[in-house]
């Protein structure tokens, strides 16, 4: 195998990390409905979306190792 | 300005505006350099000039600053480390409004995000965990190193613990500084990607050409949550750290 379609194959490999961050993602958005709807008066709404940004960073680590391959070797 | 051409990548080069050299030392006034001068002055010309004529009922302008603070001394110190944290209020607001000018001012087309720097990201939270770990040590002297021990836990276990505790207190710098730096650079490469399809796809028929410009607004978007969001965390992180620094546990 040549490096160029190497690089390709490990630049998609990458990508599966995203499947973590959707699943995390969906988990914290679903805990916050369930949570707003089990209790309107709850003040989560911060947290989720803090819990939302640290998840979808480990998903972007994956993506920003994608751009790398790329990109940059 | 960084003429983007075929690699999406090329946005993030640092380009000398000002060649300075002093003995081997490149000390060269960059475009980053000239963005982060750009979201100093700004953050303290908005907060100088609107609070010049400060009086008790806030003007329109007035209420910007009070926003802000009411912002940092509530949801970033008061809720992680307590009112003793309110004496690090100075600290944690320069980091946040530095940190979210640079994500937002990196967001105006053809400008320049320094926070997609590693190395921007990573000196600020060097100096971050540096200054957390000086604080720890002055406050509770050698005592500071029960942190690393976990409460109730066999003494077999201990072996074991104690340096994961030890490592993941160690990599806290790298973590804070890699989720910032690969939201910013994933962030930007993916808006200059899909912009990249508008023209190729836009030459051949004129709808598939719409379809990157709509997914790249929509993008711009996200990006614009992320950039508040995520100087938002590295504030709170920093802030979290302070609190393990003061209440150990």
């Amino acid at each position: 195998m040549d490096v160029a379609s190497a690089k390709m194959i490990g630049a998609g490999l990458a990508c599966i990390a995203l499947v973590g961050a959707g699943i995390g993602i969906g988990n914290v958005f679903a805990a916050l409905i369930n949570a707003l709807a089990r209790n309107p008066s709850a003040q989560v709404t911060p947290f989720a979306f803090l819990g939302f940004a640290l998840s979808e960073a480990t998903g972007l680590f994956g993506l920003a190792i994608a751009f790398l391959i790329l990109f940059v070797f | 300005m960084a003429a983007v051409h075929e690699n999406p990548l090329a946005q993030f080069t640092i380009e000398r505006l000002v060649p300075i050299h002093i003995g081997g030392l490149d000390v060269s006034f960059t475009n980053s350099a000239l963005l982060m001068t750009i979201s100093g002055v700004l953050v303290t010309g908005l907060l100088m000039l609107a609070t010049r004529k400060a009086a008790l009922v806030p003007g329109r302008w007035q209420s910007i600053p009070e926003m802000l603070y009411e912002f940092v001394a509530k949801y970033l110190i008061d809720d992680t480390v307590g009112p003793e944290g309110q004496r690090y209020f100075p600290f944690a607001f320069t980091l946040f409004m530095f940190v979210l000018l640079g994500n937002l001012l990196g967001l105006i087309p053809y400008s320049f995000v320094f926070t997609g720097q590693i190395i921007v990201c990573f000196g600020l939270s060097i100096a971050i965990f540096i200054g957390v770990t000086v604080i720890g040590f002055m406050r509770h002297g050698f005592r500071f190193l029960t942190f690393f021990v976990p409460h109730g836990v066999p003494k077999v276990l201990l072996v074991l613990l104690v340096p994961i505790e030890v490592l993941s207190y160690c990599i806290r710098p790298l973590t804070l500084s890699i989720r910032l730096f690969a939201n910013m650079m994933a962030g930007h490469t993916m808006l200059v990607i899909f912009a990249g399809f508008v023209v190729p796809l836009g030459t051949l028929y004129f709808l598939p050409g719409l379809f990157p410009i709509v997914v790249d607004v929509l993008l711009f978007f996200l990006e614009l949550l992320v950039a508040v969001l995520q100087a938002y965390v590295f504030a709170i992180l920093a802030c979290l750290y302070l609190n393990d620094a003061i209440h150990l546990h």
